[in-house]
């Protein structure tokens, strides 16, 4: 495949391997969290650990979008199909994201609710306009790069003048979730989590570009490099990094120049800033409630707000007590330090949501690296 | 005075008819779409007996090997195929893996009201082109009816029976420490073709299916006297999961080589842009034999002189572990799982 082999070169890997052992100073340790899920996937899948020094390791981040939803959350999506009859679209990964009373948006579906699997915002709107009798809602989940596509979907549903449309709207922020890392009593304090850089978002810098982490390189004089998700982008991100450290610098570079530039996506950030607003709190899974930290629907768009247009009560509730997701998405304990990892919870049986996304820490060590701890 | 009328009964009308609940009833409009249909284009001597059952020849030494799979594939044709030639395929693909020569298959179709005679047909043809083509005729069938709603379109189940010569029975527990994995050809290609027609997608793509029914080139790889341990067709779930099956069986573990593996750029960049993996997507014409490490590279001549065996590869090699893990060298040098497949990739493949 043209452009994306390239970037899977495992010749290109080793040498590449060989420069970053050549940089390290063995003499101390390197901890870099890749805060997204699509690095964690890239890093598992490629078995990207194998190749590099056992003095540089890697710390799953928060990245994952289904796995930072709160339980409370997909509750309401549930509530929504089975309550309130509505034909509730969503994307795939969120199907298994387990909620209450044993329940999943999948199980949901098999005791009758309406819930469809879409690939796009897109295809929920032409759902709408295909059953004019049918509500139609839209989970909307993710960070900045699922945004705007939620955005054109409200902005093509009221231009149509749809009457059985709305989005229950559970945008986040990639910045939110990166202060409150930083901010934790973990790395901060007490520096059980040792953090020495980031390999910032591929597809999220996208859109937002990379000015928004200079303000953590010169706060918290962390280095941020922003990668691609091939593997090489990773390799070369870990590379970059090891060079600032070992250099004491704390800066923002870009190795992901052939998408995302300082500025990022205007016309997109534009959209996003017409049709959204900043949500004061907002519950996510693991990093509790951050303050402005999500979006909700503008008032101008308001006959499109799920949870304007539905009697949905936003109920918080706690994890299941052995679950480690919350540690685990702060970087605090990895998967297999979880006690139910791969024997409660398994991919068929999520207990917690980094379980069940491809993106999340405990689906990928499970999937692609449990082999290194037997 | 009497006369008797001239024996006539209108025709089905095959071009605009549809399937009513009569046709399931047992009365005499499920006697005529038998009749007028499925004995028309399937027929075959057995057929013909017209009893409960078919009354077979023995089919001499050996033992007696059956299979059965349902098929619900959506949508009901796609590129490369439909789910008539599917339906016999897939059963002629499982008796054959055990190492027997199909013989004979069985059809039963759950119709639903209100479904087009002329698709019934085109289904029904191309099963009876197919089973033509392998040599393996339906002997014995059943026809039911569900009211609108409460099917899609057609359900068809096929079982095959074959017969196993002594010696020459395959079981997925017999791969051993050592030997070689082979596969007949590119992955994905199935499932990638039906997940390409789905509307909701709606990209264009070259991707066709691959069904298609296996015994011959299986007859080929043993003539050529190679010692083959295990055959299987990786449909559902793909490579990685039949690989999973026969490591669990034979308590093994396997090491694959990515960069061996075949596959089509067309698949390959279908699965890219929808963020599946080719390793679990489902093949219904292809199929992994697993032989002995001085045998590998006899077996691979004899799969890739044959049509359907033209793109055969040798892909990994098993080994012991305790774990059965399924491993794979990944083309940038690192390991990783190649694990089951976990939920459900794409439903309704076939």
């Amino acid at each position: 495949m043209k452009f994306i082999d390239e970037f899977r070169d495992g010749e290109v890997a080793k040498t590449l391997a060989a420069a970053i052992r050549d940089e390290v100073d063995p003499g101390r340790s390197y901890h870099f969290m890749e805060f997204c899920g699509g690095h964690t996937h890239a890093i598992s899948r490629y078995g990207v650990t194998d190749l590099l020094p056992a003095n540089v390791r890697m710390i799953h981040g928060p990245g994952c979008p289904v796995c930072v939803l709160p339980i409370g959350r997909v509750d309401q999506a549930i509530r929504l199909a089975l309550e309130q009859g509505v034909t509730l679209c969503t994307y795939g990964d969120c199907l298994r994201v387990p909620a209450s009373d044993g329940l999943s948006l999948m199980k949901a579906k098999a005791r009758g609710g309406d819930i469809r699997m879409v690939y796009s915002s897109a295809d929920a709107v032409a759902l709408a306009q295909k059953n004019p009798d049918k509500q139609v809602v839209f989970f909307a989940i993710g960070f900045e790069t699922t945004t705007p596509p939620t955005a054109v979907a409200i902005k093509q549903a009221a231009a149509l003048g749809l009457k059985n449309f709305s989005v229950l709207c559970c945008h986040v922020l990639t910045p939110s979730a990166i202060s409150s890392i930083l901010e934790s009593p973990e790395v901060r304090q007490w520096g059980t989590v040792p953090l020495d850089g980031f390999v910032g978002p591929a597809h999220v810098s996208t859109i937002i570009g990379s000015r928004p982490y200079e303000f953590f390189a010169e706060e918290y004089r962390k280095p941020v490099v922003i990668a691609g998700f091939e593997p090489l982008d990773v390799m070369q991100a870990i590379r970059m990094l090891v060079q600032q450290v070992n250099e004491g610098r704390a800066e923002v570079e870009n190795e992901f120049s052939r998408a995302v530039d300082r500025d990022g996506n205007k016309k997109a950030q534009a959209l996003v800033a017409e049709v959204f607003e900043m949500r004061k709190n907002f519950e996510w899974r693991g990093l509790n409630v951050l303050p402005y930290s999500a979006l909700r629907i503008r008032s101008l768009f308001a006959e499109f707000d799920a949870e304007k247009r539905f009697p949905l009560e936003y109920r918080s509730v706690a994890d299941h007590k052995a679950c480690e997701c919350g540690a685990i998405l702060r970087g605090v304990k990895r998967p297999q330090d979880c006690k139910i990892f791969g024997t409660v919870c398994t991919p068929e049986n999520p207990v917690g949501s980094c379980m069940v996304s491809s993106e999340g820490a405990c689906a990928a060590h499970y999937t692609y690296g449990r082999y290194k701890d037997v | 005075m009497s006369e008797i009328r001239k024996d006539y009964v209108r025709p089905l009308d095959i071009k605009h008819g549809q399937v009513d609940m009569a046709h399931g009833s047992g009365g005499r409009a499920m006697a005529q779409l038998i009749e007028e249909l499925f004995a028309k284009y399937l027929g075959n001597e057995y057929l013909a007996q017209g009893d409960d059952g078919a009354l077979l020849p023995h089919p001499g030494e050996g033992k007696l090997v059956m299979a059965t799979d349902s098929h619900v594939v959506s949508p009901l044709f796609f590129p490369g195929g439909d789910i008539g030639c599917l339906s016999v395929h897939g059963t002629i693909n499982d008796v054959a893996v055990m190492g027997a020569e199909p013989l004979y298959l069985s059809a039963g179709f759950i119709l639903e009201e209100g479904f087009k005679f002329a698709d019934l047909a085109r289904i029904v043809q191309s099963m009876a082109a197919a089973a033509n083509e392998a040599g393996v005729p339906v002997v014995t069938g059943d026809t039911k009816v569900v009211e609108r709603g409460k099917g899609d379109g057609v359900f068809i189940t096929t079982t095959g029976v074959g017969v196993v010569r002594p010696g020459m029975e395959l079981s997925g527990r017999c791969a051993k420490p050592g030997d070689v994995i082979l596969v007949s050809g590119t992955l994905g290609d199935h499932g990638m073709a039906i997940m390409a027609e789905r509307e909701s997608l709606g990209f264009e793509s070259p991707i066709v299916s691959d069904t298609a029914a296996l015994h011959g080139l299986i007859a080929a790889m043993r003539a050529s006297g190679a010692d083959i341990h295990v055959l299987r067709d990786p449909t559902r779930g793909g490579l990685a999961t039949t690989l999973n099956e026969i490591a669990k069986q034979s308590g093994v573990g396997m090491m694959l080589q990515e960069k061996a593996l075949p596959v089509t750029p067309a698949v390959n960049a279908a699965c890219e842009f929808l963020g599946l993996d080719p390793l679990y997507v489902a093949n219904e014409g292809k199929l992994v034999a697993i032989c002995a490490e001085q045998d590998a590279e006899k077996l691979l001549a004899a799969m890739r002189s044959h049509p359907l065996g033209a793109a055969a590869a040798i892909v990994g090699t098993v080994h012991e572990d305790a774990h059965h893990f399924v491993q794979m060298t990944t083309g940038f040098g690192g390991k990783r799982i190649v694990d089951w497949l976990s939920g459900e990739q794409l439903p309704r493949i076939c």
